[in-house]
């Protein structure tokens, strides 16, 4: 029999270990364990066996006459879980019968029970991951673990770390103890596998040990008060792990909220706490300190539960002011808020986030460095970059003026470069960030100046940003305070404004029954504009005249109105002078404040080139390339041929009106409002219709020639002459990256519009050379265009001929898609990089069917 | 500006045939027994079209200002008689009882103006009319039907208001003391006290001649409409003196005729820019725009259901269900 072969080595050993340094009574433990062992290793007489280990229960010292203490102790240092261990190799179901009504079980098990905890743990881990599985042993084994969990002895392992630090340490067991405590969920999953029991899922047992954890600490904290020195380190020691192997959710989402309120009005709680976190080992700080970041509920809650810790200890300095804030941009907002605000609380964290002296390192400082640093805007996500503005936002609102001042012309100078480069970006959420950062720091690091003012367009980012920069509230409530003053706040001027100037202002205000009429929802009221007169010509030529010579505005503005209809009205008149119209509009110029004056300009210019395609299009792109023109005037031929384009593309353009304010192209300003009555309106027709014959109820899709086949050279390939050659007042691949951006997406969609034409082939030959030489431009932007370009090669040219002629350029096309899908810092490119692979790979997928046969 | 507003209203049905511009509508309330209010048109050639808004055909046809334009129609409430103003200087009065469309009596106007006249009714078999007088500036008070002249309403000489622009007549709940508001010609707006022959207040509250006003008596506020680019809402106090309370700036200049829901809750304006424009009353808070008529909108008439028409120079009346009353 193993258990007892195990006992004979104990006795041997361990028993000339206790003669060196034990007294005489000591080894009557011993004795009367080895009797023990022999009765139950030899008898099958239940009743026998059940007296032996109800009498080996007095060393737990709970019974009627307890052992001696120092009997006691010995006999739990020692002899207790080879006992246990011996006890582990009796179970078997005969040996649980000898006794009726599992008393024997109920026995063996307050063994385990009611032993000292950390050895009886010990012993139950082992004992399950040494047993056979399947088999009765580990199953009853588990239940006792399970049972174990349930009466809170874990709680008891854990304590017993926290006594012992008075006494010699045991680093080794400790160690094992904190790998199993912790490991548990993982260990026993292993070991069932699917007979797993639900108190071990990971999501069921770290709540659990948050909850056993606060009941040592509950122990610690009473045994403070009465004068007994504890330790926490064991458990700041579970609190890392569990938090390193991921749980902190669990584990700090009960812990954290019992902390809140039970360090609110006790300072040897606060203690305790504080002292909690500062003992978590170096490796497991981040993991924890993230973990009360994200569970406390904001900065004041925060404050209480860390003290000062981020001054005490270089580890979780260096994460809450460094790693959370630069290297990662994970944090959600109200985690961000309350990071920074829990440094702003206090007078010596605050040093850290703005300090006059050049010694310390500030975070509010870093933040504006970081954000001002161009390459950074060029290298680092969006989203990161949005993080750190908030960051940057919410310090401001957390700092005082005075402590601004001190080093206002640092925080100012890095501002203004970031300002500047992000102003200079061609991607409009980067500018708008700068806008919005430059706006509220300005008015913080330099009330005095004149305030910055950007035009924006407002939309949930912005109100975020600009919430964020309000100063919070100092009250410890402002979930209470805050709605109701804005509620009050907000409903005064509405009154006066019903009221005004009125004696009697009481009267319209009570009427309880008039007040339901604010229910009346308005209605749309954008067709209310000013009337035109009736000055508008009736011929182009006539236009032409009221747009070039005229003085009189309202004839100018009521040609211009006219001036798309008269177009499509007679083309014939307008192919006369079609080239002079096309010089006249592109450089019109606003003079009177027309509303929408640059959608009417714009889709006159489409309608010209539309009705005369060759001519127009020919001196749109000698124009573009020509001196003396603003990069507005540049960007707007651009989109005019891609307009004009995409019209003379569209199948059966022919048979229908021509289409008003067609959808733009990529990001175009102020573009026509897809109507919403013709939804409206479809819908009406649909329920009032009754159709007899279900199925095709859609018209069938107009078909007809590509019309833009006949021109697409004259709008495509002078585009791509001249983009290598700067100009005096014109450089493509300097300074004026936004234009090669919008040409590099005019390029692709050019391409794209010229699906099934003959000069389809030529045309992507061309755009593949562009893109190749550059496809390592450093704007995102414009590598956005570029990729988008590939796209539309990949989709416009005839599968044939994309293989036949140009399979060089996209094996090297490809191995550029690969790597920019890779590693590009912009979004937007990884996405259109995988999106143009994935058209590569369907090429592919084609082409396979056709060689395997 | 968060959530996306309500596309523009459609009419609820138009009705064409009217044949020329549409001048004057009115709501004649189920005289006739039917379920629906009758609606009864005045146009440019003189015609009088009576509509069921059950069939939405023109159920009659008056003919009785000699071609002139027919300004303004009213009904009285003890019987179906019916008042139309025309520029042939003549204003009718018509019986409509069973089926009948014959005119009974009718009143000489001495204005050439483009006022429209007023009505004050008690239930009485006696009732009042307002008129634009003898003179140019002058309003004529007549008591009907013995059409005896009561008095007539001369403005001081130095006050320069020029001619009487819309006029109307009401009674204010506690005073039997009829009173009538009148919008000159100089933009301005004045209270006058029938019985006294005073002017009791007045207010300038336009620039540009008064065109239509409209006056919401249980409330003391009314809304005037002129030629100008604004509406006015004033109000008067117990003391009787008219105050302005807000003007309210327009896209286009030119607001033809202004009337008041009868529940108190909306207003409609007839617009020169062809558009009808409908307000909040109580807020003046903009609530819809009409962009229907491709003319002028020359009138507008609430009916007691809370049914809204406008007829325009387009020849088409447009009925419309704004905000129907729950």
């Amino acid at each position: 029999m193993l258990p007892v072969d195990g006992f004979g080595f104990w006795e041997g050993r361990e028993l000339g270990k206790v003669n060196h340094r034990m007294d005489p009574e000591v080894s009557a433990v011993r004795l009367t364990i080895l009797e023990a062992v022999h009765i139950l290793s030899s008898s099958e007489d239940g009743g026998r066996i059940f007296c032996t280990l109800e009498s080996l229960k007095r060393y737990f010292g709970e019974t009627e006459n307890p052992a001696l203490p120092e009997e006691q102790e010995e006999f739990a240092r020692i002899h207790f879980s080879t006992f246990l261990r011996f006890l582990v190799g009796k179970l078997s179901p005969d040996w649980l019968e000898l006794l009726p009504d599992g008393q024997m079980e109920e026995l063996w098990a307050s063994f385990f029970l009611e032993g000292p905890a950390d050895q009886a743990f010990l012993v139950l881990m082992e004992s399950i991951e040494g047993a056979a599985s399947p088999s009765f042993r580990l199953m009853k084994m588990v239940q006792l673990l399970a049972r174990f969990l349930s009466v809170g002895r874990m709680a008891a392992v854990m304590e017993g770390q926290c006594r012992q630090q008075a006494g010699p340490a045991f680093p080794l067991l400790q160690e094992t103890l904190l790998t199993k405590v912790v490991g548990l969920p993982d260990r026993l999953g292993n070991r069932l596998q699917r007979e797993n029991l639900a108190t071990f899922f990971p999501q069921n047992y770290f709540p659990l040990l948050g909850e056993e954890v606060l009941r040592v600490l509950q122990v610690v904290v009473d045994s403070l008060r009465g004068g007994l020195d504890c330790s926490v380190s064991f458990l700041s020691q579970v609190l890392g792990k569990a938090c390193v192997h991921g749980r902190q959710k669990e584990v700090l989402g009960v812990l954290v909220p019992r902390l809140t309120v039970l360090t609110q009005g006790s300072c040897l709680w606060q203690r305790v706490c504080w002292c909690l976190v500062e003992r978590v080992p170096n490796w497991a700080m981040e993991a924890v300190l993230k973990g009360f970041v994200e569970a406390a509920p904001g900065p004041e809650v925060l404050s209480r539960l860390l003290g000062n810790l981020v001054t005490k200890n270089k580890k979780a300095q260096f994460v809450m002011t460094r790693k959370l804030l630069f290297l990662q941009y994970s944090c959600t907002m109200p985690m961000l808020q309350s990071l920074l605000g829990y440094l702003a609380m206090d007078s010596q964290r605050r040093s850290l986030l703005m300090q006059a002296g050049p010694t310390t390192h500030q975070v509010l400082k870093e933040l504006l460095e970081t954000w001002g640093s161009s390459s950074a805007i060029r290298h680092v996500p969006l989203v990161q970059q949005r993080y750190v503005s908030k960051a940057i936002l919410i310090c401001l609102a957390h700092l005082g003026e005075a402590e601004l001042q001190d080093s206002r012309d640092e925080l100012l100078a890095s501002l203004m470069e970031g300002v500047k480069s992000r102003l200079d970006s061609s991607l409009p959420p980067v500018r708008r960030l700068g806008m919005i950062v430059a706006e509220v720091a300005s008015a913080r690091i330099h009330p005095e100046g004149p305030p910055l003012k950007f035009q924006y367009e407002e939309d949930e980012l912005t109100r975020e940003m600009l919430a964020l920069a309000m100063p919070r509230p100092a009250a410890d409530g402002p979930s209470e305070a805050g709605p109701s003053f804005a509620l009050v706040s907000g409903e005064t001027p509405d009154r006066e404004t019903v009221d005004c100037s009125g004696p009697q202002a009481g009267p319209e205000g009570s009427d309880s029954e008039l007040d339901s009429d604010d229910e009346f929802v308005p209605y749309d009221m954008s067709v209310d504009r000013e009337r035109r007169s009736s000055k508008a010509p009736s011929y182009v030529r006539g236009c032409l005249e009221a747009l070039t010579g005229s003085e009189d505005w309202e004839r100018w503005e009521a040609a211009l109105w006219a001036l798309e209809g008269l177009i499509f009205r007679s083309p014939a008149a307008t192919q006369e002078v079609s080239v002079e119209l096309a010089k006249v509009l592109l450089h019109l110029e606003e003079k009177t404040a027309v509303a929408g004056f640059d959608g009417l300009r714009q889709r006159a210019l489409v309608a010209v080139t539309v009705t005369d395609p060759a001519p127009v299009a020919e001196y749109l792109t000698t124009q573009f390339y020509a001196l003396n023109y603003s990069l507005r005037q540049r960007m707007d031929i651009l989109d005019v041929l891609t307009l004009a384009a995409q019209e003379l593309s569209r199948p059966g353009r022919l048979g229908k009106a021509p289409q008003r304010g067609s959808p733009d192209p990529g990001s175009q300003p102020g573009g026509a409002v897809v109507p919403a009555w013709r939804a409206v309106v479809e819908e009406r027709i649909k329920r009032k219709t009754r159709r007899f014959s279900k199925g095709s109820a859609g018209q069938a899709p107009a078909v007809g020639p590509n019309e833009f086949n006949l021109v697409a050279g004259y709008f495509f390939f002078p585009l791509l002459q001249h983009f290598d050659r700067p100009l005096v007042t014109f450089d493509l691949l300097g300074d004026d990256q936004l234009v090669l951006g919008r040409l590099a997406h005019t390029l692709g969609a050019l391409m794209y519009l010229a699906v099934n034409t003959m000069v389809a082939m030529p045309m992507g030959k061309a755009l593949l050379e562009f893109v190749w030489a550059l496809r390592f431009h450093g704007d995102a932007y414009v590598r956005r265009g570029l990729l988008s370009a590939v796209s539309a090669v990949l989709l416009s040219v005839p599968t044939e001929q994309l293989l036949a002629d140009l399979l060089d350029e996209l094996l090297e096309a490809r191995s550029w898609l690969g790597d920019v899908a890779e590693k590009d810092p912009d979004e937007d490119c990884r996405l259109l990089a995988v999106k143009a692979l994935l058209l590569l790979e369907k090429l592919r997928d084609k082409l396979l069917p056709l060689s395997s046969p | 500006m968060a959530a996306p507003r309500l596309p523009p209203p459609d009419p609820q049905f138009v009705l064409r045939g009217a044949q020329s511009a549409v001048h004057a509508l009115h709501f004649c309330e189920g005289a006739q027994g039917q379920g629906r209010p009758l609606l009864l048109s005045g146009s440019l050639r003189g015609l009088v079209h009576i509509w069921s808004l059950q069939t939405r055909r023109v159920v009659a046809t008056l003919d009785g200002h000699g071609g002139q334009c027919v300004t303004w129609l009213q009904t009285l409430p003890q019987g179906p008689q019916l008042l139309s103003q025309g520029r042939d200087l003549k204003l009718c009065v018509w019986d409509l009882a069973e089926g009948r469309n014959a005119v009974v009596d009718s009143v000489l106007l001495e204005s050439v103006g483009f006022c429209r006249a007023s009505v004050l009714a008690g239930g009485l078999q006696r009732w009042m009319l307002a008129v634009p007088g003898r003179g140019g500036d002058e309003v004529q008070i007549l008591e009907m039907p013995s059409k005896t002249s009561v008095c007539s309403l001369k403005p001081e000489a130095q006050a320069r208001l020029g001619m009487p622009m819309c006029l109307q007549l009401w009674q204010a709940d506690t005073s039997p003391r009829p009173l009538l508001l009148a919008g000159y010609e100089d933009g301005s707006v004045a209270l006058w006290d029938v019985s006294s022959r005073k002017v009791c207040s007045r207010v300038a509250c336009h620039t540009e001649p008064v065109m239509g006003l409209d006056f919401d008596s249980q409330e003391a506020r009314g809304v005037s409409g002129s030629a100008e680019k604004a509406l006015a809402v004033w109000s008067l106090d117990e003391q009787q003196a008219l105050q302005v309370r807000g003007t309210h700036v327009l896209t286009n200049p030119g607001i033809a005729d202004v009337k008041i829901r009868p529940d108190r809750r909306i207003l409609a304006t007839a617009g020169w820019d062809h558009r009808v424009r409908v307000f909040h009353w109580r807020t003046m808070k903009p609530l819809a725009v009409l962009a229907f008529h491709s003319a002028t909108v020359h009138c507008v008439a609430f009916a007691a259901d809370g049914l809204l028409a406008t007829g325009s120079g387009d020849q088409r009346i447009s009925v419309w269900s704004l905000y129907p009353r729950t």
